[in-house]
């Protein structure tokens, strides 16, 4: 357990000091991190999920809260407290049919330790559980009158209690089940970001078609794997960069692309608008998709989208299942945005001598936003390891990937 | 001015679109306001044209010639300053006290250039080649004082083209039919019957291009035709033309098409001929093999063709860099056929030293006027014909250097103008000092008193609390930054900047050091910053007349995000670069930088060596684009010394204004 903290603790401070870059980079190290602290979780015998969510909960609190911009944080957090919810009610189900069949097929000891008509109560809970898990909660639901955030995991894991209370033999091994199970969703799920650029990567046939040019923006390891794949293809393209100043991940990318074998070019991030007029697709990949379909990509994106909406051309995001925020954006260019270092811009020994700060000299303010927000009208498409989506349908995709109680936490 | 024009058929002054009522400055009761008082007085007393025997009382066709202008010139330019100044008093006053104060070569960066012999030390360079329109900002209120009108100098700018306009018209009307047949044969090979006149033609022609041959033909056509266009001696003229046409070797069939005798055909004739002189040449284009070839021929400049092309853009030059520089500086003592005066501004643009497209033209005028004044009519040889074709060689020896920006050609069209238009009997020295005095004149109409037109304009627009949003480095908006903070406006300016030129960070010392509240960002972070803005900017190198902004790349995105924010976007332009071509999108028109300036980026993220080795490959290739086009979609106002216009506006102006544009 000691050493668990030390590993939340390091990686927070490593999230605080943006040591980790990358959507994907964090993600990974995130549910990792999540994984070695659900393993090293003391389960109780009660209300093992609840003891689980805590944990989980607490940690992802404090990651979330050291790079609250770095939105696949958040989004693994969730995913994980998802798994966590699913396999405990896939596990109480099962053990409610184990004990309607157990129930029915025991008439004899009917005053076993169980109230009369517990099963089937216990069996309507749990069927409201499984609602309420799956789904936000709707109008229906609220008029059905359960309150089931309070009650659901009280009575599905005293469920599961009477279940160890009434076969004692069994519980070690079915605590020992749903922290397997859950371990296994999350080695799945690491399985899952690992392998998102392939899947996404197999659609670029799909997408990219013979003399085509394609301008991107920023440096995205999705979009590379994406266009080599069209290249192993044989199809054959160019590809305009924007080098992203200031920092220059274009130029990153550019080089990649060379190194594969793409004809690339790489133009200012001023000629955007000169070049769009001449290319067939934008495809960028982006840093977080929001639920109103909006998208979070590198600082220029928004311009690029515009050109593009401008001249009718396709703008392409792809995006792994990680990237998708279950949350609505609000002012996202600002509150969703990051400033770094002026030193980017302005070299300060260069404009010392006309800052004295005294009388007669104006004042200097740098602006180095990271992130860029477009608006869902201004997206094409997205494609995500799922297959390509509308930008209105993103919010029922994301509502799959997670729980309606974690969206808050 | 209903009732001036009618009694006095003076040039109709016509003001296109809005014009502030700027709020006269206590001098403006001792100044005749130009618009509104009787223009006799006001335009007589003040114009260069005031000791002219006929004055204004003639129509405007009936000018008498413009010598005395020039014999008022002579003795001016003996007096002070470099360049005269054919304006009223006032301006030539404030002219003088301007130059001289600012010393002309403030407009010309330092001479040192050759000293300097890689383009990248060139930042203090271009630093003092743009800080002219600093100095001259700070004169800005003294003009504000003395021109209390908004445009002021509008009557200036349009009388002056009138005037010039008419010269032949004008030469014939006073002189005479001798004259006119003098100035002719002057001109054209075929009305005289001199054999000796004719050899030196031949070797003319043999010299001259084919295209320079077709142009003088034009010229005296277009000559001949003005002179027709009178109407009163038109029996004498076409008598007059059918003999000369005989001895014409054969020609084609339009050449035959000025001997047709109605009047109105004529002058139909005549316009149409101008139309198509103004028609612009086609752009050479550099995928054409045999015409490269036919110009790498007479080049000057050696270039090697680049080898990694960007294949978007192979109808545009693209050369290997950084060679061509020493070895032309180290031709400068050896090469002749190039006045020294043009070639250090070849070398200038070459290197990058001069940016911004008002310092570039001014650069060039005014080496080609030093070129005038050390020009010596070579024997047997035509002023007008030879020193033509040393401009087009001067010409394209700087295109070699660097492609001509809309607004030189725009400049260069006038100069060939003048002096297509000299008249014959001009003595050499009279015709030089006239010709420099037009490039000094057109300067400082048409750039430098068209900018403070700009500013009178455009500061108007500005409010206090204000955000104002500008891109890169444009001198215009400079001035009319600081004549606002002057004036005590309170503002905040937001610089956007790009890539690889940075020339907002330029703008943005001289701005704070002047006291102005700045925040610089990236072009990138355009979407984030606009929204704070609450009106947009813009230079401008050329607007064509579909409305069409042609400027330095970036400034489309801006306007475009602008449009997207809903901020009005401002441009300012001064006319004399408006351009009748059509463009509509950045790639058929454009000029490629070095792409190894896109190619270096700041090495504190990625190593310059893997760099070097990678930009060998074949694959790889950076694009540095100089120029993009806007739609006129996304601009809300032009504000240009004829007023503040909306870009639909501009082909009416190019129309109305081209005449005088070009002529001046």
């Amino acid at each position: 357990m000691p050493d668990v903290q030390s590993t939340v603790v390091e990686f927070v401070n490593k999230l605080r000091k943006r040591k980790i870059e990358g959507s994907q980079a964090t993600a990974k190290c995130t549910v990792e991190l999540l994984r070695s602290v659900i393993s090293h979780q003391r389960v109780p015998h009660a209300n093992q999920a609840a003891a689980l969510i805590d944990a989980v909960k607490a940690v992802g609190e404090q990651l979330v809260a050291a790079n609250p911009v770095e939105l696949a944080v958040g989004n693994v957090v969730r995913r994980v407290l998802h798994i966590i919810r699913e396999e405990d009610l896939s596990l109480t189900t099962a053990a409610m049919g184990g004990l309607d069949l157990l129930d029915a097929s025991d008439d004899d000891d009917v005053d076993n330790c169980k109230g009369i008509g517990y099963p089937a109560m216990s069996a309507a809970v749990v069927a409201a559980a499984a609602r309420s898990t799956l789904r936000p909660p709707s109008l229906q639901t609220l008029l059905e009158g359960t309150p089931e955030s309070a009650t659901v995991p009280y009575t599905s894991s005293s469920g599961a209690d009477s279940e160890s209370k009434s076969k004692s033999a069994d519980k070690s091994s079915l605590t020992r089940k749903l922290k397997h199970d859950v371990i296994e969703g999350v080695n799945q799920l690491i399985h899952e970001i690992a392998g998102c650029h392939e899947q996404i990567a197999e659609q670029a046939i799909e997408h990219i078609h013979q003399n085509e040019v394609i301008l991107t923006l920023g440096s995205s390891r999705t979009v590379l794997e994406f266009m080599c794949a069209a290249k192993e293809k044989k199809r054959s393209f160019r590809v305009f960069v924007a080098e992203g100043a200031p920092r220059y991940q274009g130029h990153l990318l550019a080089k990649e692309l060379v190194a594969r074998g793409l004809q690339t070019t790489v133009i200012t991030d001023s000629a955007v608008f000169a070049m769009i007029s001449r290319v067939n697709m934008v495809i960028i990949g982006a840093h977080a998709v929001m639920a109103n379909g909006g998208v979070i990509g590198p600082v220029g994106v928004n311009m690029a989208a515009l050109a593009a909406q401008k001249h009718a051309v396709p703008f392409v995001v792809l995006a792994g299942s990680h990237k998708l925020c279950p949350l609505y954006p609000h002012n996202p260019e600002v509150l969703l945005n990051e400033l770094r270092s002026p030193s980017e811009l302005l070299d300060f020994g260069e404009f010392s001598d006309c800052l004295d700060f005294g009388a007669g000299s104006g004042s200097i303010q740098v602006v180095n936003p990271t992130f860029d927000y477009v608006p869902p009208n201004l997206v094409s498409l997205f494609i995500t390891d799922t297959g390509g989506h509308n930008p209105s349908y993103m919010y029922r995709l994301i509502a799959d990937y997670y729980s309606a109680d974690d969206l808050v936490m | 001015m209903d009732t001036r024009r009618g009694a006095l058929a003076v040039p109709k002054v016509r003001r296109v679109g809005f014009f502030t009522s700027i709020e006269p400055p206590p001098e403006s009761s001792q100044r005749p306001n130009r618009s509104q008082s009787g223009p006799v007085e006001a335009t007589t007393s003040s114009s260069p044209l005031s000791n002219s025997p006929s004055g204004n009382l003639i129509s405007p066709v009936l000018i008498p010639p413009s010598r005395h202008h020039s014999d008022n010139l002579t003795t001016r330019v003996a007096a002070a300053a470099p360049v005269p100044v054919p304006g009223p008093a006032a301006f030539r006053r404030y002219l003088a006290q301007d130059r001289s104060l600012l010393h002309v070569g403030s407009y010309n960066p330092p001479d040192s250039l050759l000293g300097t012999s890689t383009p990248s030390s060139n930042g203090e360079f271009s630093e003092d080649s743009a800080s002219l329109f600093g100095f001259q900002r700070s004169d800005s209120t003294k003009l504000s004082a003395s021109f209390p009108n908004g445009g002021f100098d509008l009557t200036l700018a349009v009388r002056a083209p009138q005037e010039s306009e008419t010269k032949i018209a004008t030469a014939s009307a006073s002189e005479g039919k001798k004259k006119i047949k003098e100035y002719l044969a002057g001109k054209s090979e075929s009305v005289t019957t001199k054999p000796q006149k004719e050899k030196e033609q031949k070797a003319l022609k043999d010299k001259t291009t084919k295209a320079e041959r077709r142009a003088i033909q034009e010229a005296q056509r277009a000559a001949k035709a003005a002179a027709k266009g009178e109407g009163s001696r038109r029996a004498d003229e076409s008598g007059r033309a059918n003999p000369g046409k005989a001895t014409k070797k054969p020609q084609p069939k339009k050449e035959r098409l000025p001997v047709t005798s109605s009047v109105s055909e004529k002058t139909a004739v005549a316009v149409e001929k101008e139309k198509r002189m103004d028609v612009p040449q086609t752009l050479m284009q550099y995928d054409d093999r045999s015409r490269v070839d036919k110009a790498k021929r007479r080049a000057v400049v050696e270039q090697t063709e680049s080898k990694n092309k960007v294949e978007l853009f192979l109808h545009l030059p693209q050369y290997e860099r950084g060679n061509q520089l020493p070895n032309l500086s180290s031709n400068f003592f050896t090469l002749d056929s190039i006045h020294h005066a043009v070639y250090k501004v070849g070398l200038q643009h070459l290197a990058g030293d001069i940016s911004g497209d008002n310092a570039r033209c001014i650069a060039m005028l005014q080496a080609f006027q030093e070129a005038i004044e050390d020009y010596i009519t070579p024997p047997m040889k035509d002023l007008t014909m030879d020193l033509t074709t040393k401009i087009n060689g001067y010409v394209s020896f700087l295109i070699e250097c660097r492609p001509l920006s809309m607004s030189m050609g725009n400049a260069i069209r006038f100069l060939k103008n003048q002096i297509r238009k000299l008249p014959v009997n001009l003595s050499e020295s009279e015709a030089k000092i006239s010709l420099c005095s037009d490039i000094g004149r057109f300067i400082d109409e048409k750039i430098i008193l068209a900018d403070k037109a700009i500013v009178q304009h455009a500061v108007t627009k500005i409010r206090d609390g204000e955000v104002l949003l500008t891109y890169g480095f444009s001198c215009v908006v400079e001035m009319i930054l600081l004549y606002a903070h002057e004036i005590g406006k309170k503002f905040r300016v937001v610089i956007v900047d790009s890539r690889p030129n940075l020339e907002g960070q330029k703008l943005l010392r001289r701005l704070v050091t002047r006291g102005l509240d700045c925040t610089y960002t990236h072009i990138n972070a355009i979407s984030y910053i606009m929204r704070e803005a609450t009106r947009v900017f813009l230079g401008a190198s050329s607007i064509f007349s579909n409305g069409t902004l042609y400027a330095r790349v970036g400034t489309a995105c801006i306007a475009m995000v602008a449009n997207a924010f809903s901020v009005p976007v401002i441009v300012c332009c001064e006319a004399y670069k408006f351009h009748e071509r059509v463009l509509l999108d950045s790639i058929c028109s454009n000029e490629l930088g070095d792409p190894d300036a896109v190619a270096n980026i700041p090495s504190f993220r990625t190593n310059a060596k893997h760099s070097k080795t990678i930009n060998n490959n074949k694959n790889l290739q950076f694009l540095n684009l100089m120029y993009d086009s806007t739609p006129s979609e996304y601009i809300s106002m032009i504000v240009s010394d004829y007023g503040m216009i909306p870009p639909t506006s501009i082909p009416v102006i190019v129309r109305e204004y081209r005449r005088e544009h070009l002529l001046l």
